[in-house]
């Protein structure tokens, strides 16, 4: 990078504060960015670094409820504070943007031609008929199988990725300076993910603008951007080109994100070891739509899944959203109506009712993804830990439950002194270990994990990992771990399983299915999670 | 589509059956009979009375004949009103009904509507407790207290409009009758379409709107308020029936003749043919009117299909 180019977007000094009920909160605290014609600028944080708010602040789409303050140089105008009517002349046009949930980013109410015609109607004067001619060339320019069709397609008729595909191409329509990406793959699988960032990569190179992309995750910044921004608690701790960050990094926030990939591995169990749980041919349909008259669609969700989970062993279970890895799980633990056997230490447990199955429910815990969602508001954490002990051991009493309730906090690490809060008190890593608690509270003898640190940051997730692995060398534990982050099931099992479509595609020891995969899907997932070129 | 609208209104037959059974035989068990009056009629009378009327046969019969005549849309004589058929009287009254209920329904929706909106936009600024205040006010005061002091306001003190009587339907008659009908509606409505604007303007595709420079009135009306007036329309549909089948309150402060009065009447004198008619033409427009919001809620979300 030694031509010097022209800024096309310069952040001055950019403040954003939010007025709460608790008071003032500074999301952004003078923040400086300036973006230069054609590169790609990134900027990473973690959640609540004000990342996010810093580039909805320069775009004027802030929350009533917030302030902003400096300056957003665009064409040597300030476009902070500008009224809508001539901001619009701008967002839109000159600078795009497109989000993080391609769900529900675009309107469901109208069709896809009609969404991406409106800001070349709005913007560059076109007729209606001529806008939507070229919504059909941006749809082709971003790759969209059948592109006629979708554009009278609405919405809900297309996958995450299709729509990611649709925002981008509305992102292109009034060929902008600047396209602010705010985490666009986030919500998306490992595969698709790879592909839209080779879009944006490849259309960036075509037609020139400037990408400002915001993201969590340093692995993406690594291959797509020309400088870095690192930011934490609404400042910028540290900037600079990709490479030198990357090779030496000064601040040790920085060194923290760098160092916060899962590492390590487990030593695989003897095959001797008693087998925990053995499903044979499991099977799982699910009817869908049908009616009185109708016949239901039959969706195979599980198609004749067989496996073996030893004492103290970790299966990964491993594929991407719909592949039917959290049905398998539920299913293992009588969850759901299931064909097949499953045993557990030896005992038929498939087919029985759930009152028989009771009491084996100790011995199996269930961890969630969702550590907002699967966590009762209205208790305390003591209550929730305390919970199934009045189930499973109804003999104790009140003082015995609280000690035991203060063992297992301590054991995720928690105070216990925290059993008398509420769970909106914690964060999403502390929720976790919460949740963590309550299941090793029963001394359960298998854990089903299903994508228990998916909705958690990178360095929380790395220590999410080493307490679990912590918790099972201690115990003797043995886990099912349900993740499509590979980085983490490396780190956690010695055991993987990869599925597709209810289908296993491939099973084996960890290190083998990462160092010499057999089967295409399983390569493909490994390059996407690492985030080297498909090409190959 | 017509296959769908079809089938409601074939799955509408069993509804209405079981309608008229359960009323005809509720409307028997209360005492009292149809020419019970103060002072009883001569045996002689009473028995010619019953005779042409049918009363004197067993009850399964009596079923039997009305379940004949109404298949035939025929609701019968009225036993109060000796000179008419039920259907005669709904021929003369119904219509003005329908007519103060759709204007009041329409009313509702324009003023509540707005009002929604604006609210939504202000949210929790003065315009935005003004209009929630003012629509609490709204539900909270019943019909009988409103009628009457806009009849004095208006028709007594400032002598603008009369103060009651249907005058054939003139627009000056109607004003009166039909705010005091809309007031409440146009409440509710309008604390309907605050609550889902203010969601709907929080949502992500008006961001997206909002991120792509589209103008004020696109990002409100195209994208926010297209979603958020579902709500509205599936409650107005039940309204709608309420609306349009009359009020007792209002058809009797302001001396219009239309059906609503006929529910009491009909109830008080133990009128059953009456009864019956009433109960069945509210069923129909209850009925119709659900199949109508089902319609709009597809014209309105592509997302609803009826297969």
């Amino acid at each position: 990078m030694t031509t010097t180019r022209e800024t096309v977007l310069k952040i001055e000094d950019l403040k954003v504060d939010f007025t709460t009920n608790s008071g003032a909160v500074n999301a952004v605290r003078g923040v400086n960015i300036h973006v230069d014609a054609g590169e790609t600028v990134a900027i990473v944080g973690e959640s609540g670094s004000g990342k996010s708010q810093t580039m909805m602040a320069a775009m004027g789409l802030l929350a009533s409820n917030g302030k902003t303050a400096g300056k957003v140089v665009y064409g040597g105008e300030n476009i902070l504070g500008l009224p809508i009517s001539r901001l619009n002349t701008i967002r839109g046009k000159k600078i795009t943007m497109i989000f993080q949930e391609p769900m529900t980013s675009l309107d469901p109410l109208y069709t896809i031609g009609r969404q991406l015609a409106e800001p070349m109607v709005e913007h560059g004067g076109l007729s209606w008929a001529a806008a939507k001619e070229r919504a059909l060339e941006l749809l082709k320019l971003v790759n969209i199988p059948e592109p006629e069709r979708k554009l009278k397609s609405y919405p809900y008729e297309l996958s995450g990725g299709q729509r990611q595909r649709v925002m981008i191409a509305m992102a292109l329509s009034n060929n902008p300076d600047v396209l602010i990406a705010d985490e666009p793959t986030t919500a998306l699988d490992v595969t698709t993910q790879a592909q839209i960032l080779e879009l944006l990569a490849d259309l960036q190179k075509r037609l020139g603008m400037s990408v400002v992309f915001i993201t969590h995750d340093l692995g993406i910044v690594r291959r797509i951007a020309d400088r870095v921004y690192v930011m934490r608690q609404g400042e910028v701790v540290e900037e600079g080109e990709t490479a030198k960050i990357f090779a030496a990094p000064s601040h040790p926030y920085t060194k923290m994100l760098l160092d916060a990939e899962p590492e390590g591995h487990k030593p695989a169990v003897a095959d001797s070891r008693p087998a925990v749980i053995e499903g044979q041919k499991v099977r799982v349909e699910f009817a869908l739509g049908g009616g009185l008259l109708t016949k239901p669609f039959i969706l195979t969700a599980v198609n004749d899944v067989s496996l073996v989970l030893r004492e103290g062993q970790t299966l990964g279970i491993v594929g991407e959203s719909g592949s039917g890895k959290s049905t398998l799980g539920r299913a293992l633990l009588g969850l759901l109506p299931a064909e097949g056997r499953v045993m557990f230490k030896g005992q038929q447990i498939s087919g029985k009712s759930r009152s028989e199955l009771r009491g084996l429910r100790k011995h199996m815990q269930l961890v969630f993804q969702d550590p907002f969602g699967s966590l009762s508001p209205r208790m305390t954490v003591g209550q929730i830990i305390t919970e199934g002990l009045l189930v499973h051991e109804p003999s104790l009493d009140w003082a015995e439950r609280d000690r035991r309730a203060c063992q297992a906090l301590e054991e995720v690490s928690l105070d216990p002194a925290m059993r008398n809060r509420y769970p909106h008190e914690f964060s999403g890593g502390q929720r976790q270990r919460i949740a963590i608690a309550r299941a090793m509270v029963l001394k359960p003898e298998l854990m089903v994990l299903d994508e228990p640190t998916s909705a958690l940051d990178r360095t929380i997730q790395k220590q999410i990992v080493t307490l679990l692995r912590d918790l099972q060398a201690a115990h003797g534990l043995t886990y099912l771990f349900i993740s499509h982050d590979l980085a983490v099931v490396r780190a956690m099992a010695d055991t993987v399983m990869v599925m597709q479509h209810g289908k296993v595609v491939e099973a084996g020891p960890t290190e083998a299915i990462f160092e010499a995969p057999r089967e295409d899907y399983t390569r493909k997932l490994i390059a996407a999670a690492m985030l080297e070129t498909l090409a190959a | 589509m017509s296959r769908y609208v079809l089938e409601r209104l074939l799955g509408a037959i069993p509804t209405l059956f079981l309608i008229v059974t359960i009323s005809f035989f509720l409307i028997r068990i209360a005492p009292g009979g149809p020419f019970d009056l103060e002072r009883p009629l001569e045996a002689k009378v009473m028995e010619n009375l019953n005779r042409i009327y049918h009363l004197d046969e067993p009850l399964w019969q009596q079923y039997l004949i009305y379940l004949k005549s109404v298949a035939q849309l025929d609701f019968g004589p009225s036993f109060y009103f000796r000179d008419f058929s039920i259907n005669e009287l709904f021929a003369a009254s119904l219509p003005i009904s329908i007519q103060l209920g759709l204007t009041a329904l329409a009313l509702a929706l324009v003023v509540g509507g707005v009002l929604g909106v604006v609210a939504a936009l202000r949210q929790n600024h003065g315009t935005d407790y003004a209009v929630m205040a003012a629509a609490t006010l709204g539900v909270t005061v019943p019909n009988f207290v409103v009628a009457p002091v806009l009849t004095l306001i208006l028709g007594v003190w400032l002598g603008w409009l009369p103060v009651g009587g249907w005058n054939g339907g003139a627009i000056v008659n109607t004003i009166l009758p039909v705010v005091t009908l809309a007031l409440p509606q146009i409440a509710v409505v309008a604390r309907l379409t605050r609550g889902s604007m203010i969601e709907a303007l929080r949502s992500n595709h008006v961001r997206t709107a909002r991120a792509y420079g589209l103008s004020s009135w696109t990002v409100i009306v195209v994208h926010a308020l297209r979603g958020a007036i579902l709500p509205v329309v599936s409650y107005l549909g039940p309204a709608a029936a309420a609306l349009l089948t009359g009020s007792v309150v209002v058809e009797t402060i302001f001396g219009i003749p239309g059906i609503g009065r006929y529910f009491v009447q009909g109830a008080l004198n133990r009128d059953y043919t009456l009864v019956m008619g009433t109960v069945v033409v509210v069923a129909c427009f209850v009925i119709l009117f659900n199949l109508i919001v089902d319609l709009l809620y597809a014209v309105l979300d592509p997302r609803v299909r009826f297969d």
